[in-house]
């Protein structure tokens, strides 16, 4: 295949220096805003979040439940935390299972169309996985507004970046570690559980965090599969709806109360917050691992 | 059953969660799907009927007297709006990506790109709460009236600026949303370009940015087109942001780009309260079709976007 085939002519060494070199001013220019633009959006964003959410922060907020548009967010709060983790257990286990297949077993003709397949599922709006919660669910099994209910449609969500980023992780893994493994009479299970995962934990673990940060902002899968609820969860699995922090930031925005408001920025600060640790975490995570394979490869 | 064999099982149930949630949906939807028929994709009314009266028999189907369902406009919005995001963030997405990948110092590229690939991390609806607190009435009152002033002559910039819920700017918070899958894609593509593009071009007496634009950019053009694509399907789905700037239009196309729309996303959100209230459950069902319409959009979308990637992925190995 042929890369790229141009001449001196279309690269513009032909023009004349003073035009070339205002192109390049103009080019750099126009991509220096490009860039400008986005890192303003971002900075935007969370002085807003932030600072409103900052000055929305009272010790009520964390230690009292939500009553009409007042209160606090433990209810919300709580729910967040059981509803993601929830569904992060719930997905960890087949992720992981069918990383570790695409990884390392993954020579067949079933291993492309696993791929495509969870890459799609990337890409699945995450409210269709929602109906298809209420649907399925709420409706036909019966488990009505629930924890069982919400925690599933966020594993679905999670399901496919905990599966390829444990594929990605676990292929960093030197070949040699597996043959050494295997020829001193290790089986399958021993090598991919023993040696590999325990190998490509870090990274497996920064993309199941990752997938965390995910759940925890989601909205859209919750709304009608875990409900909404003021008061704190009692331990029941189904037939009993949840609050969580991304529903109060919905709801209470719109409302016309100041207190709504507070509430809605509290809850925006705590999930922003959130995600954005995880985020630094993940990257400076993956710097270290980088590092680390720079200095083996010497 | 040998360590194999499970893994291989657990990844068919991961896989098949797709099949199964198509399935479902279809399952659910099929009544609505009778019903409706292909009118639903381009007609442009979506009335539960009358609450109030007693069930008729329709087609062999119970429905509410006067109930008709089609989501032109549904249609309409999403993929308007994903177009204007689009078309701001594919210049932007290149233009930062080509300035991330050679303007930046080595040393500063990753943690500089990292802050714009936050954007990526915001929740959707922490974009809403932004985009409803502060860009609505930032672009309802200093800048649709600014644009209509002096960009009017323009088809569709021109007319009533609106409150600020409305069509640009829900495209303009999308573009937000999807830009940094498109640069951070970009920037690695042009990153990992071969030392040999960017010598034969400075060879030729190309400057930096010449070297960018005319060598480098053409050879990720594959990229870029699959990266937009996912962005696209990203776009034709998000859904809270859209709820809370989208202005929620029922049963009329946009005017102009400042008039309210709704997107099939966030109308799933905001009709099915009232839709539990059909007792016949034909609205819920109707709604299931739009969730299924989408989903099928979306797989297509990603599927393409994917097979693209995964080509362009197979010849930069082979080269």
């Amino acid at each position: 295949m042929s890369l790229t085939s141009v001449t001196a002519a279309q690269i513009g060494a032909g023009g004349s220096a003073l035009r070339r070199r205002l192109f390049d001013y103009l080019g750099w220019g126009l991509c220096g805003l490009a860039f400008f633009l986005l890192g303003s959006a971002t900075v935007w964003i969370l002085v807003v979040v932030f600072l409103r959410g900052l000055s929305a922060l009272t010790p009520a907020v964390l230690t009292q439940v939500t009553v009409g548009y007042g209160g606090g967010l433990l209810n919300a709060i709580e729910g967040t935390v059981v509803l993601a983790v929830g569904g992060i257990l719930l997905a960890i286990p087949p992720g992981l299972a069918a990383g570790i297949y695409l990884s390392e077993f993954g020579q067949g003709r079933l291993a492309p169309v696993i791929r495509f397949l969870v890459d799609v599922l990337v890409g699945v709006p995450s409210i269709v996985i929602g109906y298809f919660g209420y649907v399925t669910m709420v409706v036909d099994l019966g488990w009505q507004f629930s924890v069982a209910a919400g925690s599933v449609a966020l594993a679905i969500i999670a399901l496919p970046y905990i599966c390829r980023t444990s594929e990605m992780a676990l292929r960093q893994v030197p070949r040699n570690m597996r043959e050494g493994a295997y020829a001193l009479g290790a089986g399958d299970g021993r090598v991919a559980l023993g040696i590999c995962v325990p190998m490509a934990l870090p990274a497996i673990l920064t993309g199941i965090l990752l997938a965390l940060a995910i759940a925890v902002g989601e909205t859209a899968p919750l709304i009608y599969t875990a409900g909404w609820s003021n008061y704190l969860w009692t331990g029941h699995l189904i037939k009993e709806p949840i609050g969580y922090l991304t529903y109060a930031i919905w709801a209470f925005i719109t409302e016309p109360f100041s207190g709504a408001h507070a509430l809605a920025y509290a809850a925006a600060f705590f999930v922003t917050l959130f995600v954005l640790l995880i985020s630094i975490f993940a990257r400076l995570a993956l710097d270290e691992n980088m590092f680390w394979r720079r200095r083996n490869r010497r | 059953m040998n360590f194999r064999r499970l893994t291989a099982l657990l990844a068919i149930v991961a896989a098949g969660t797709l099949v199964v949630i198509v399935a479902f949906l279809m399952i659910y939807a099929w009544p609505a799907v009778r019903l409706n028929g292909l009118g639903f994709l381009w007609q442009n009314t979506w009335n539960l009927g009358s609450l109030y009266a007693d069930p008729i028999t329709f087609h062999g189907q119970q429905i509410l007297p006067g109930a008709h369902y089609g989501i032109l406009f549904l249609i309409v919005g999403t993929l308007l709006s994903t177009l204007i995001a689009l078309l701001i963030a594919v210049p932007v997405g290149v233009g930062s990506a080509m300035f991330l990948a050679e303007g930046v110092p080595h040393f500063l590229r990753s943690w500089v790109s990292f802050f714009v690939e936050l954007l990526a991390a915001i929740p959707s609806v922490v974009y809403g709460l932004w985009g409803y607190v502060v860009v609505i009435p930032f672009l309802g009152h200093h800048v649709f009236p600014f644009m209509v002033k002096w960009l009017g002559f323009i088809p569709f910039f021109g007319g009533p600026s609106g409150s600020g819920y409305g069509l640009l700017t829900a495209g303009f918070v999308l573009f937000l949303m999807i830009v940094p899958l498109i640069t951070a894609t970009l920037r690695d593509a042009l990153v990992s370009q071969p030392v040999f593009l960017r010598e034969g071009a400075v060879a030729l007496g190309a400057s930096r940015f010449e070297t960018l634009r005319t060598v480098l950019l053409p050879a990720t053009r594959r990229v870029l087109i699959g990266s937009s694509i996912l962005a696209t399907g990203r776009a034709l789905g998000e859904t809270m942001a859209v709820l809370m700037v989208s202005g929620n239009a029922l049963n009329y196309l946009p005017g102009n780009i400042y008039t309210p729309i709704s997107t099939m996303a966030s109308f799933i959100v905001s009709q099915l309260d009232s839709a539990l209230e059909d007792p016949t459950g034909m609205a819920v069902r109707s709604l299931a079709e739009v969730a299924l319409v989408l989903c099928v959009i979306s797989i297509i979308v990603n599927g393409f976007a994917r097979v693209l990637l995964y080509y362009e992925g197979r010849q930069t190995k082979a080269a």
